[in-house]
């Protein structure tokens, strides 16, 4: 598999022709054989990153670059084989069983009636096989629970092939072994050489596995570099408007996060005293 | 899907076909419907099969397995279980051409045809323009909202144009509006089939992107489809469809909303399954309902529209609890 990095350039984009951008001259490098994670508070902007390289939303300015060639000059099947991803929210439709939605991945490798080969076979039954649910391979998909139904939409997108792979918060949902075993597996992925792009709010985790992290607020980068770099009380509190610590995970001495209580956002404490007894 | 599904389905077509094409004022059996088709036997039984009634069976089947093929896109385009072919304005826009062509008083078949037919491809090309203008996407809502509101436009056109003709006209109108194929001729039947094999042809071979567009529109381009593009072909393409069968027969419910639901619960699963095995059983609904509208009160021929209701509901309440 070739390694692809995956690039923003400062980016703005905004929902309305004339609205606020929800990004302001965002920089965003994934380069091959790391996890890149991107972190921040809710409507900092992390998700309208994946919306732009999906291309559900138009550039305002900059650009965004799979290996050489800028993503305008990818055609959709091109892009869906360079880059696999896993969007925030999906659906189940119309319900189908687990092996055939996997094999979904595979639609951009093959022609308009070309039957599912072999190596399709194979590649469907190792992606299943890469995000732990073969005992539900023949289950159908509105018969899953959270956690199941995310593994296997990023048992789908490992279908594909692609060198770079882009997951939008893959562990909302996920008890704690499946979320670790999702983490891991990125690991893995990344180790053997592929660009993982990671959208997430499990900062304690993502400050463990990502070799690198780009925080971004209201729009714009607050801090990007290692997680000693960006994991810093002062900055995440600011960016997060919340009273916190920043500690050592005292098993393997990362920067942890540890959010205080007795806190109270600004715009909360502008509202008028509650008055009910 | 058990892989008999559609060879049972053609068989049955097959039959539902020799015995319409034997049912009627004058009742023929299967060996003297055989015999002329063939062209032996009799001069008047060859007439009767072949210029009468072999038009409109054949029609049955094409404007079935059309709507059917319609409609099981759109459901895929607008991840819709419950959209029909005639959602997106297709039936307001046919309905306003061939009426405005009945209130100026033409009576030729052809002249209403294509007027429908224009009627209909210009109501579809406003809705898709009017939800790129909204949105610059092709969003399912949007193109709903579009369908509804274009329909509802098309529907107070018909009843001003209507409003000082003349009963004859108004029941002519109406009788269009209900269904029918008592009108079908081999131009017809030439007409429906072509669109059939080039607009069902279209959407048959590009149904795997209807697979990834039902997952939603950022799954749908993560996996490689041109979600605008696709989405809109495919609208457009199914709408044109479902507006050369309403040029043909006028208005026949619930075959396009329904079949594709059934073909879902005869276990079909990618598009493509869906539409083929739809396309197949639509046929043999239509032909099935066509029969009833001559016998069931012979020699009064009953509404096509709401005789594929009458015969499609209680099969369709004998599947629900695999539909469901």
């Amino acid at each position: 598999m070739t390694a692809l990095t995956l690039h923003f350039d400062k980016v703005v984009a905004a929902y309305t022709p004339t609205g606020t951008p929800a990004v302001q001259g965002v920089t965003v490098h994934a380069a091959p054989g790391a996890i890149t994670a991107v972190v921040g508070p809710n409507g900092s902007g992390k998700s309208t990153l994946v919306r732009l390289l999906l291309r559900r939303l138009a550039l305002r300015e900059g650009t965004i670059t799979v290996g050489a060639q800028a993503l305008s000059q990818l055609d959709a099947r091109a892009f869906a084989r360079a880059v696999a991803v896993v969007p925030q929210r999906e659906e189940v439709q119309m319900p189908l069983p687990v092996r055939e939605f996997v094999a979904l991945g595979r639609h951009v490798h093959r022609g308009a009636f070309t039957p599912l080969s072999a190596h399709d076979a194979d590649v469907v039954n190792e992606s299943i096989a890469l995000a732990e649910m073969p005992h539900l391979a023949d289950r159908r998909t509105d018969a899953l629970s959270g956690g199941e139904w995310q593994r296997v939409r990023i048992a789908r997108a490992l279908a594909q092939e692609a060198p770079v792979l882009v997951l939008d918060e893959p562990t909302t949902f996920l008890d704690i072994a499946h979320e670790m075993a999702v983490f891991e597996l990125l690991d893995r992925l990344a180790a053997s050489g592929r660009t993982v792009l990671l959208v997430s709010h499990q900062l304690n985790l993502v400050a463990r596995f990502a070799q690198h992290i780009v925080l971004l607020h209201a729009g714009r980068v607050a801090a990007s570099g290692s997680a000693a770099d960006v994991m810093r009380g002062d900055v995440l509190e600011r960016v997060y408007d919340w009273p916190l610590v920043v500690t050592r995970d005292p098993a393997v001495g990362a920067p942890a996060l540890l959010p205080l209580r007795g806190g109270s956002r600004r715009r909360d404490a502008a509202l008028p005293p509650n008055t009910t007894p | 899907m058990n892989r008999l599904v559609v060879p049972a389905g053609l068989g049955l077509l097959v039959f539902a076909m020799l015995i319409a094409l034997g049912v009627g004022t004058v009742s023929l059996p299967l060996d003297a419907v055989w015999a002329a088709l063939l062209g032996e036997g009799d001069a008047q039984s060859i007439a009767i099969v072949r210029t009468l009634r072999a038009p409109r069976v054949l029609l049955a089947a094409c404007v079935g397995a059309a709507l059917s093929i319609s409609g099981g896109a759109l459901q895929g385009t607008l991840r819709n279980p419950l959209a029909e072919p005639y959602l997106l304005g297709v039936s307001g826009g046919a309905a306003v051409g061939a009426v405005i062509a009945f209130a100026f008083g033409s009576a030729s078949p052809l002249v209403v045809t294509l007027a429908a037919f224009g009627g209909a491809a210009a109501a579809t090309g406003i809705v898709a323009l009017l939800a790129r203008v909204a949105t610059g996407r092709a969003e399912p809502r949007v193109l709903l909202m579009a369908g509804v509101v274009v329909g509802a436009f098309a529907n107070a056109v018909i009843l001003v144009a209507l409003a000082d003709a003349p009963p004859d006209r108004i029941r002519g109108a109406l009788w269009w509006m209900m269904g029918s194929t008592t009108d079908a001729t081999w131009g017809t039947v030439t007409r429906t089939t072509i669109a059939l094999l080039v607009f069902g042809g279209v959407l048959i071979y590009r149904a795997r992107d209807l697979d990834l567009l039902a997952l939603g529109e950022e799954p749908a381009a993560a996996l490689g489809a041109d979600v605008d593009r696709a989405a809109r072909r495919t609208f457009l393409v199914a709408s044109w469809l479902a507006a050369a069968t309403v040029a043909a027969v006028g208005l026949v419910g619930f075959v396009g909303l329904i079949v594709p639901n059934l073909a879902r619960a005869l276990g079909a699963q990618s598009h493509r399954a869906m539409l083929l095995v739809g396309g197949v059983y639509g046929a043999l609904l239509l032909v099935a309902a066509d029969v009833c509208a001559r016998a069931i009160r012979a020699p009064v021929e009953l509404p096509l529209g709401a005789v594929t209701a009458l015969v499609g509901v209680p099969f369709f309440l004998a599947r629900l609890r695999r539909v469901a």
